[in-house]
């Protein structure tokens, strides 16, 4: 009997890892050979033509991405903070499961919701529509990230600032938050690689956009809406490019992610079970 | 019968508890209340009644703390020493449903209506384990005039880190590395780290939870040094597990059980002729 769950739970194992090698691996080949420097510098081209690239996209996502973040990253830092530092038992379970409830949201859902509430009054698809939906879609990541930090600085930190004299905010502001920020930083890092990749919400957003997209105002192309288009359609130079995007995203998330690992693995204080 | 014949003679010194350190010029003088009623008062307690929620953890404590001695409060775990203790500088209300009734005097200004900062910066706290941030040294010293408002250019702050370090005893130790993180010292360095911070304030009185009890014997040693010379600048309380501590560092002990204070004397005087037989039980380590 041992030997039997040994041997099934081996297996999954085996079968996890080997899911993500074979990933990685088909990525790689198909991928890696479509890349070349006009992929990183071409617009595309005209439906039919050969060649172009996806600058306009690398670019898009890119600011999408530092819009979500400036949106999504202090609402959820301050909210983790108070929920952390302030909240009182019963308030803080409200909070924790209303934000785990908007964790759970389908990111399709939040596209819409976006588009009723920017992208209508607006009037046309933006860049910025694009930031709002994913930065609604940081908030609760970082809110319990910045939460479980925060929760891992211990109290006799607090207690010695407070015995010196110092208010709570101040113990906060200049002694636990200090404690935490590497966690905080490659909790925020770790978001962003998530929220990389959702196309979703765009759909609703930014659309998309055969050419530069000027400013925040206009709609925008972005590398995972740009896959789905590519994938698509049936034209084998189109899916190679399709290809390449899906290469370039996943090294994006993967070089996000081992950096961030990387950078806990030296933390002061990380909650049990993350390094 | 005589409680020194007993383990507190055997217990681990060398010298019997009275002759201490050879720091100690000063004599505990004669024993008894008239003694103490000639010292000025520097922390008195009045009818303090301490819970936590519904349970009630201190009784009726009346205490007064004497300028510019070392009092130390002993008892076995759980007594409330602890509690009384951090109700001296308020800590307590840090924590939910902790509730202080009764009054607590520093020199005829009620702690309970003073800001709460201005109090901690004229009463500091030691902690049992040391406590230091994760920061360096400098700036762990320089914390407590930071937070308080000091204006100081870096000179002044630089001076002001100095001179505490000296205080504590850890100067000579650290100077060649202050920008190094605080985590990088001994325990028993990080303990004189920490007094050294709370000295940066300048505090009248200094409250010290079990300060050496995660030390080892040289670490201890040198901390209960640093009292004998602390004590010219301040008033000390120090909270202790150890009764040869006690009978080593402090000019008056007050024995607490059950969380009431059973007898407070001068420490000679507890110690060879104690009043209540609680105390005398406790000295002679019949229970602890």
């Amino acid at each position: 009997m041992n030997v039997l769950m040994f041997s099934l739970t081996g297996l999954c194992t085996l079968f996890t890892i080997g899911s993500l090698l074979f990933i990685l691996g088909y990525l790689v080949t198909h991928g890696a050979s479509a890349l070349n420097w006009d992929f990183f510098s071409k617009l595309p081209v005209p439906v039919g033509e050969i060649g172009g690239g996806m600058a306009n996209a690398i670019v898009g996502s890119a600011k999408v991405l530092v819009l979500a973040t400036l949106i999504g990253v202090p609402i959820g830092f301050l909210g983790g903070v108070y929920l952390n530092e302030y909240a009182e038992a019963a308030t803080a379970f409200v909070i924790r499961y209303a934000t785990d409830l908007l964790n759970g949201v389908p990111s399709i859902v939040i596209g819409i919701v976006v588009y009723a509430l920017v992208v209508r009054p607006m009037g046309h698809f933006s860049t910025v529509a694009g930031g709002v939906a994913l930065g609604i879609m940081m908030i609760p990541i970082s809110v319990r990230s910045t939460e479980e930090f925060l929760h891992a600085v211990p109290n006799s930190l607090r207690e010695a600032a407070i015995a010196l004299g110092a208010s709570k905010w101040k113990t906060i502001a200049s002694v636990v938050v200090p404690a935490a920020i590497t966690g905080i930083v490659t909790g925020t890092m770790l978001d962003l690689a998530r929220v990389a990749g959702e196309t979703a919400p765009l759909l609703f957003t930014a659309l998309g956009n055969q050419f530069w997209s000027p400013g925040w105002n206009h709609p925008s192309s972005t590398l995972p809406v740009m896959i789905f288009t590519y994938a698509v359609a049936p034209y084998d130079d189109w899916h190679r490019q399709a290809w390449a995007a899906g290469f370039v995203l996943l090294m994006f998330i993967l070089a996000i992610n081992i950096t961030a690992r990387f950078i806990l693995s030296r933390a002061s204080y990380a909650p049990r079970g993350m390094v | 019968m005589d409680p020194l014949s007993g383990d507190l003679a055997k217990a681990g010194d060398a010298k019997t508890p009275f002759q201490g350190t050879s720091n100690r010029t000063d004599t505990p003088g004669r024993a008894g209340s008239d003694q103490m009623k000639a010292q000025t008062t520097k922390l008195k307690a009045s009818d303090v009644n301490f819970y936590y929620g519904k349970y009630q953890a201190l009784h009726e404590i009346n205490l007064d703390f004497s300028a510019n001695k070392i009092t130390a409060l002993i008892g076995p775990s759980g007594c409330g020493k602890s509690t009384f203790l951090r109700s001296l500088n308020r800590l307590h209300e840090t924590v939910r449903g902790a509730r202080l009734e009764g009054k607590i005097v520093l020199d005829n200004e009620d702690i309970l209506a003073m800001n709460v900062s201005s109090l901690r910066r004229r009463v500091g706290m030691v902690f049992q384990r040391p406590n230091p941030f994760p920061k360096s040294i400098f700036d762990n010293v320089a914390y407590g005039p930071m937070v308080n408002g000091f204006s100081g250019n870096h000179k002044h702050t630089a001076e002001l880190v100095e001179q505490s370090l000296v205080r504590a005893a850890l100067w000579e130790e650290v100077k060649d590395k202050l920008h190094q993180s605080a985590y990088g010292l001994s325990g028993g360095q990080q303990q004189r780290l920490c007094i050294a911070r709370a000295l940066a304030v300048n505090p009248e009185v200094l409250l010290l939870d079990e300060p050496c009890s995660a030390l080892d014997p040289i670490g201890t040693a040198k901390i209960e040094e640093l009292l004998f010379v602390l004590k010219d600048t301040s008033t000390i309380v120090i909270v202790t597990h150890n009764m040869q501590q006690a009978a080593r560092v402090a000019d008056y002990t007050g024995f607490f059980l059950m969380g009431k204070l059973v007898e407070f004397d001068d420490t000679k005087k507890m110690y060879t002729t104690p009043t209540k037989k609680e105390t005398e039980d406790y000295i002679t380590g019949r229970f602890g």
